[in-house]
């Protein structure tokens, strides 16, 4: 028998995209748990609507009948789902012991400087949002930073210059 | 049985346990949080860390937590051990760390299980001068505080609301020092065994709401062993009073019965008992003015009554004591049921059904033995929360049996609900609509009421040909029934449960399937539990002649054959129709009614005799499976009020009283054995129900009189109304609030049990009161196909709810906050045919009846589900088959948005 | 001979051999060797023999944990293979190379794993943020099950396998190996007790074994080239070939794959270049960032799980992270105590609550308010936070750099409370 959903709540649901639930029912192929999907239903929605509103988990929610606070649960749990909104790029930020000793805190210095803001914000133009993220492991080539799926090496602060208004662009 | 040695002392110990129990139930103390009795072991606070030991020659040893090590032959260990000591401080220290210290303004102050432990473990002084992590609290419902600063990540609050009670509404949020224990949006925690997340929370998070707002600490409150009157389950309570008021109802345990744990009714429905409306002052009635009656008045006026001519009505809410008064005030002859016709009549097959050799009627924590259940027509969740708090547990046997199989101990939770999965005990409900249970149900039958009897002749016949069998209208079910039969033939201890809320004739079919189960197992009795509605029901069934129904009762005072009429802690406007009851109360000389609270049978009443509530007097009450139980007087009731026996029985003494019920009253042998024996009394003292710390004793009155009133004297019971006294320790019978040195919190629970989760230490657990008889019954004919619906008709069927469906309870604030309008459920289909939409109102043809229509996707297209609502809609009044019409009136006071379903037909699918 | 057996497809300066190539390298022979009728507990008895120790940290035998499998009629049907690619640890390092450099040897080790313990579903656990191994990793099983080395019936042999890619949304806690499979199975990554262990109940209840990346690369070479060969790569005890990184400030950092038993002293200097001119060796994390820091003293210590456990710290993942003389290690550890306390999945209290006040505690040290006091604390913590005592070992990783940090940088540390400022900032 299923799972009874009954968590009222005063937000609505969002109804899921059909590209959205397709990939969702993809997911349900590969687990033999709907939890599971869950989680892959998170990062499926993130991927479409850049981040996961109340909205969207609820849409969620109400799609795999996994109850809205297990989602929540495992929602703010990881680090790469986004409970609020970030900037057209998120700039995943390595901050760990290797990209430390290279000196990642004038690079962090010098991104703060340029974009004006700080770990968990985003620019005013809305194309950044900075994180902080543990070891990319890419430590040869420190410092290094992922924008978006991609990655950055050899870190330096001409090198962020270009990057950024490469992005920017974007 | 194992060895195991404890700091230098060999105990025999059970090997499947693990050593935090077996030190508990050793009496030793060690300090613990995240693990529960009920609960078992998840190792995420470390505070039960011990030392433990390879050998003898091990003088290092290393660092366990006792609740994930097994209590295997030849353990050594250190409870003492300095190491473990420090570690164990350690925790708390970290524990303290973002602790707000508020324990002066917190209501779990004095009863805190954190303190203890933190006392317990030696950790004194703050070293961290760094920032606390704070968090936002949020609003939970009209039950429940929350204030998440003072959390300590124990983590049993979600283990026990979402793993325990099957609620899904809190979760773990967020990690590392910031983890969250919360809904996904504030509102209302939606499980009725919400509340017990204040005792299963050892620190302040969770914390009881409507206590705090008459707020008084454990100490000071007034407490006596008491038993719920919520419902026919009879948990076992601990309500406290201070200032002549009721402030909170705690769970008190019983092994057999409840456990560690209460349904939110039975917590938050008590302060009826403080209502300003209660009747407090004997009066009488004479033309439309009311005046005081005098003492001697009134013995004058029960004279009158105790003459053949009287009719008395008993209560299924009241005492057997206060039936039995009643009883021998009118006379065997003249004493009636208090409750509807079609009640009794259900009342009394389950009561034939008591006494029958083939059956067995299980006790809550047999319930959770079960490994195959089967429901049939009930809607446990309404009508006996606590026990579908047990049917939850009994659909995990499967999984212990695996962890079994896989060598994995039982109390291993989280490994244990890894392993199986998804994999439960089977658990059948056949019911006319879903239920809160539906999500650990196994097979799910929905139909109208005549199929439901059907199918269950089915089963029965299904599992041994000599039960005859009934036709039902599809064959669309056959293979599940088929299973059903299957999964009930193949278990170790199967369940019946059924009841009397929609008629006697499930309970006929229920009985047939357990004894075909067994005729076929040959067993000692299947155990089948029959529920009845209210708290008293059986006792008052016991004692009432068969033949004398409520109904017969009306028609004497109609015909004139009676002419005056006492009817005890009752509203006969419940019980049968308005025209029924108006016409005999028309006819009666003369009305004598005792209740607590206005009704409209008080209303119609000359003569309003003021009866005490549950927690003012002192009571035996029979539950469902026929076992009585003592329910002690907390305090004692400040205005005029008084037992019901005791105003129709000036003299007698209530031992005297009970004693006379055993002698006179068939099947009421043993109830005497529920008093407290003499030898309880130490050296002559009486049992305080005064803690020693109680305060403020010489200035409670103080703004109305300086000196202190002597304390009232009790000369009834065995407790007194004092702190002074000796405490039952260790007896369970009269063990109000459990309290042990260095336990403060319900924790100490552990220190009155004979081991961990077991019987507490001497006393009973309740006297079961049904006498088997050594034969088999015969099996019941299934009933002849009733009347087919007409056009437009549809089956009808009760629907319960927790909030609402109980009188008294009904009348309290906090509960009520909970409630929602009568309504009426019904399908899609229906709803469309009928041009019906979500919350219109409707009425019900041939009665004055206006509810709301819910369309709720789990019914039968053709079934009417009927909630009454709180009296507002009087089920006497209605038959088998109702017609609903679409009319303008709003009949709306409550709303509907209490209700919580799982099934409520959504907007976005119906467009 | 082959004697980088994990390395020699790679080189990346150009893209990973596709599936015709590497065969062509003699990639996918064990396959043949099963199809030819070398059956499971043949394979088990083969890398039992080889010696095999896992390459995620802990170094426990493989064999061994494979043998702990139910295996059999009365075992359940359902059993998975989990390859745990989550790399986080900081300063790791090698698993990232391995596969966004030669998918395939990843694959080819997977069946082989799969096989062995009768596996018919397989999950990469990959870390969200390697995009390119995902793109890499995906091409490769597409490939490798249209040449039928995936799917059901591989190779006649009656044997099916599904590999299902898990990418992963973040958290060190995740590599774990249980909390990976409560992460899989769309819960909180915390992680479970053990005993059962996942062997026995695993991802949903079923028998399961979790093996690192690089311990799975080295099973086509064990299978393809024998027990003779696997011994013959190396002089020490241990067997086989490793990954070994160096980062820091050393002259050319990097990644190589070179036999067990080396000398720490021949990789620092003839691999990663010596140290960059104008700086001394201070100290150094063998093995990722929870092994305990060792000293230019124990350049001659081998690279062998036990020759470094001898003076006390762990061969781990065997990336190196280089502390120089002009880098504050008390910076360093607190950067490492930074993310074990935002790591700490908040289930046990002793690394909840202790791991944000050690992780305070740094940050009073990096603005110049530590107090002798506080260093009491850190030292406590020491202890407290140890082996035994937490849920898992990410709180006990903790302590290594710190206990070690704490004892061999003493005077480092003092001097922060003593001049209430960081001497290494200018
Ligand atoms: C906090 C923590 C993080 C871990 N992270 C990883 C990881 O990223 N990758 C990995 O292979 N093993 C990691 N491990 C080790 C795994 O738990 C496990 O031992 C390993 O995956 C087993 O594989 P192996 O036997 O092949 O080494 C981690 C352990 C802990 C305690
Ligand atoms: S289950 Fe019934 S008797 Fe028990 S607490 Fe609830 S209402 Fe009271
Ligand atoms: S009670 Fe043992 S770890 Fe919590």
């Amino acid at each position: 028998m299923s799972k009874e959903v009954i968590a009222s709540t005063a937000t609505k649901p969002r109804k899921l995209s059909a590209e959205e639930i397709a990939e969702i029912e993809h997911e349900m192929t590969l687990y033999p748990d709907k939890k599971a999907v869950g989680l892959e239903a998170l990062k499926i929605v993130q991927k479409h609507q850049g981040w996961v509103s109340d909205e969207s988990l609820l849409g969620i929610s109400k799609y795999l009948e996994i109850p809205a606070a297990d989602l929540e649960g495992v929602a703010t749990f990881f680090n790469l789902v986004y409970r609020q909104p970030v900037g057209k790029n998120v700039i995943l930020f390595c901050d760990s012991v290797s990209c430390w000793i290279m000196g990642c805190e004038n690079i962090k210095a010098h991104i703060k400087d340029k974009l004006d803001i700080d770990y968990g914000e985003t620019s005013k133009d809305g194309d950044f949002t900075l994180i902080p993220v543990p070891c990319l492991g890419d430590c040869d080539r420190a410092p290094v930073m992922m924008v978006g799926p991609d990655l950055h090496r050899n870190l330096t602060p001409e090198k962020i210059n270009t990057i950024i208004s490469d992005y920017s662009s974007k | 049985m194992a060895k195991i040695v404890i700091d230098g002392v060999t105990y025999e110990v059970n090997p499947n346990n693990n050593l935090l129990q077996e030190c508990l139930s050793q009496g030793l103390d060690l300090p613990y949080f995240c693990w529960h009795p009920c609960m078992g072991s998840v190792g995420a606070c470390r505070q039960c860390a011990v030392k433990q030991y390879r050998d003898e020659d091990d003088k290092d040893g290393m660092l366990v937590m006792a609740c994930m090590t097994p209590a295997s032959d030849g353990t050594i260990i250190s409870i003492e051990d300095e190491g473990a000591k420090s570690f164990r401080s350690e925790v708390i220290e970290s524990l303290m760390i973002s602790h707000p210290h508020d324990c002066p303004v917190c209501e779990e102050g004095g009863e805190c299980h954190l303190q203890d432990m933190t006392q317990m473990s030696g950790h004194n002084y703050r070293r961290y001068d760094k920032k606390k992590v704070t968090h936002r609290n949020q609003y939970l419902g009209p039950f429940i505080s929350h204030e998440m600063n003072r959390c300590i990540a124990c983590y049993r609050c979600v283990r026990y609301y979402d793993n325990y009670a099957g609620g899904t509404d809190l979760s773990v949020q967020a990690s590392h020092h910031h983890v969250y224990f919360g809904r996904h949006e504030e509102g209302t925690l939606e499980s009725e065994f919400s509340g017990n997340l204040v005792e299963v929370c050892p620190t302040g998070v969770f914390t009881d709401k409507v206590f705090s707002e008459h707020y008084s600490r454990k100490w000071d409150l007034q407490t006596a062993p008491s038993v719920c009157v919520g419902c026919s389950v009879g948990c076992n309570t601990a309500p406290g009073e201070r200032y002549g008021s009721l402030r909170r109802i705690v769970n008190r345990y019983n092994s057999e019965v409840n456990g560690y744990f209460l349904c939110d009714r039975g917590r938050f429905g008590f302060d009826f008992v403080n209502s300003e409306e209660r009747l407090l002052e004997p009066i009488q009635r004479k033309q439309g003015k009311a005046e005081l009656l005098t003492a001697a008045q009134i013995e004058v006026s029960i004279q009158q009554f105790s003459s053949a001519e009287t009719i008395g009505i008993g209560s299924p809410r009241a005492s057997n004591e206060s039936n039995f008064a009643l009883r021998c005030l009118v006379g065997d002859d003249n004493f009636y049921a208090g409750c509807s016709d079609a009640e009794y009549e259900s009342l009394g097959v389950i009561l034939a059904l008591a006494a029958d050799a083939a059956f067995h009627s299980p006790s809550v924590r047999e319930i959770e033995q079960a490994d195959a259940v089967l429901i049939l027509g009930e809607d446990v969740t309404n009508i006996a929360p606590r026990i579908a708090l047990a049917l939850r547990q009994s659909v995990r046997n499967k999984a212990k049996e695996l962890a079994d199989e896989n060598r994995i101990p039982q109390w291993q939770d989280a490994a244990v609900r890894e392993l199986a999965q998804h994999e439960r005990s089977p658990l059948s409900i056949l019911s006319p609509a879903v239920s809160r249970l539906d999500d650990v149900a196994s097979e799910r039958i929905i139909d109208s009421l005549p199929n439901l009897i059907a199918f269950g002749h089915q089963i029965a016949n299904k599992i041994s040909d000599s039960a005859a069998t009934a036709v039902s209208a599809s064959s669309e079910h056959d293979d599940t029934l088929a299973l059903i039969a299957q999964q009930l033939l193949r278990a170790k201890r199967p369940l019946i449960i059924a009841g009397n809320s929609n008629g006697g004739e499930l309970i006929k079919a229920a009985a047939n399937i357990a004894k075909a189960l067994q005729e076929k197992n040959d067993d000692a009795g299947i155990d089948l539990c029959l529920l009845v509605p209210e708290v008293n029901s059986l006792g008052m069934g016991m004692l009432v002649d068969p033949a004398n129904k409520l109904g017969a009762a009306l028609a004497r005072l109609q015909d004139g054959d009676a002419k005056r009429l006492i009817v005890l802690e009752n509203d006969l406007y419940r019980r049968a129709t308005a025209t029924e009851v108006d016409a005999a109360l028309e006819k009666a000389e003369q009305i004598l009614v005792l209740d607590q609270l206005p009704t409209r049978t008080t209303a119609k009443a000359d003569i309003v005799l003021p009866a005490t509530a549950f927690s003012e007097h002192e009571a035996t009450y029979i539950n469902y499976e026929g076992r009585a139980q003592l329910s002690f007087q907390v305090n004692k009731c400040q205005k005029m009020a008084k037992p019901s026996w005791r105003w129709l029985n000036a003299a007698e003494h209530i031992d005297d009283l009970v004693q006379r019920c055993c002698n006179e009253a068939k099947g009421f042998t043993k109830l005497s054995e529920v008093l407290p024996a003499d030898n309880q009394f130490v050296a002559g003292m009486k049992v305080p129900r005064q803690s020693h710390r109680y305060s403020g004793r010489t200035a409670m009155i103080a703004n109305i009189n300086v000196h202190e009133p002597k304390q009232m004297v009790d000369d009834e019971s065995i407790m007194s109304f004092s702190m002074e006294g000796v405490p039952s320790q260790k007896d369970s019978t009269i063990l109000a609030s459990s309290w042990a040195p260095k336990w403060n919190s319900n924790q100490s629970i552990s220190k009155f049990q004979d081991e961990v989760n077991g019987e507490l230490k001497q006393g009973h657990t309740g006297i079961l009161m049904f006498e088997k008889s050594t034969s088999v019954g015969a099996y019941f004919e299934p009933p002849v196909n009733s009347l087919t619906a007409a056009e437009k008709q549809l089956h009808l069927a009760f629907g319960f709810q927790i909030f609402g469906s109980d009188e008294l309870s009904a009348r309290c604030k906090p509960i009520q906050a909970r409630m929602t309008d009568a309504y009426v459920g019904i399908s899609p289909e229906d709803a469309q045919s009928r041009n019906l939409v979500q919350g219109d109102t409707v009425t019900i043809s041939g009665t004055d009846s206006n509810v709301t229509v819910c369309i709720r996707t789990g019914i039968k297209t053709g079934t009417a589900l009927l909630y009454c609502g709180e009296g507002s809609l009087n089920p006497a009044e209605f038959s088998e088959f109702i017609e609903i019409e679409k009319c303008e009136k709003q009949s709306a006071s409550l709303g509907m948005r209490n209700l919580i379903l799982s099934d409520l037909q959504d907007e976005d699918k119906s467009s | 001979m082959v004697t980088k057996p994990l390395t020699k497809n790679i080189d990346m300066s150009r893209p990973p051999l596709d599936i015709a190539a590497y065969e062509a390298n003699e990639g996918y022979r064990s396959l043949h060797a099963i199809a030819k009728g070398l059956n499971p507990e043949d394979v088990l008895q083969l890398v039992k023999d080889s010696g095999l120790k896992g390459r995620g940290g802990a170094g426990f035998p493989t064999g061994l944990k494979w043998s702990f499998v139910p295996m059999g009629e009365n075992s359940p049907t359902q059993k998975y293979l989990v390859v745990n690619a989550d790399e986080m640890e900081p300063g790791t390092f090698k698993d990232r190379l391995l596969m966004e450099g030669d998918p395939h040897l990843l694959i080819e080790g997977m069946i082989i794993a799969a096989y062995t313990i009768q596996a018919s579903k397989a999950y990469i656990f990959l870390r969200g943020e390697y995009t390119v191994s995902e793109q890499v990793l995906r091409k490769a099983i597409k490939q490798a099950k249209e040449k039928g080395y995936l799917g059901k019936n591989i190779l006649g042999t009656g044997f099916d396998l599904d590999i299902i890619m898990h990418t992963s949304a973040g958290r060190y806690i995740c590599g774990e190996e249980t909390a990976l499979l409560n992460a899989l199975e769309g819960k909180r990554a915390n992680p479970r007790a053990k005993p059962p262990f996942p062997q026995v109940s695993g991802l949903w209840g079923k028998p399961t074994i979790v093996n690192n990346v690089e311990t799975i690369c080295n099973l086509p070479g064990i299978l393809s080239y024998g027990v003779d060969w696997y011994h013959g790569l190396t002089n020490g005890n241990d067997h086989g070939t490793k990954l070994f990184g160096v980062s820091g400030k050393v002259k050319t950092p990097g990644c190589w794959e070179l036999p067990l038993g080396l000398p720490i002293r021949e990789l620092l200097e003839n691999y990663a270049g010596g140290m960059q001119d104008g700086l001394e060796l201070r100290g150094f994390l063998p093995g990722g960032g929870s092994t305990d820091f060792m000293l230019p003293e124990h350049l001659d210590i081998t690279l062998d799980y036990d020759e470094i456990a001898k003076v006390g710290s762990r061969l781990a993942t065997g990336t190196m992270i280089i502390l120089d003389d002009k880098t504050c290690p008390v910076g360093m550890v607190g950067n490492l105590m930074k993310f074990f306390a935002h790591e700490s999945c908040g289930f046990c209290t002793p690394c909840r609550d202790g791991l944000p006040w050690v992780d305070e505690i740094f940050r009073e040290f990096e603005g110049g308010r530590g107090t002798e006091k506080d260093l009491q604390v850190l030292h406590d913590h020491v202890t407290y936070l140890g082996p035994g005592r937490t849920f898992c070992a990410l709180a006990p990783g903790a302590t290594a750099p710190l206990g070690s940090g704490l004892k061999h940088f003493k005077e480092d540390f003092d001097r922060h409370v003593k001049d209430q400022r960081c001497s290494y900032k200018h």
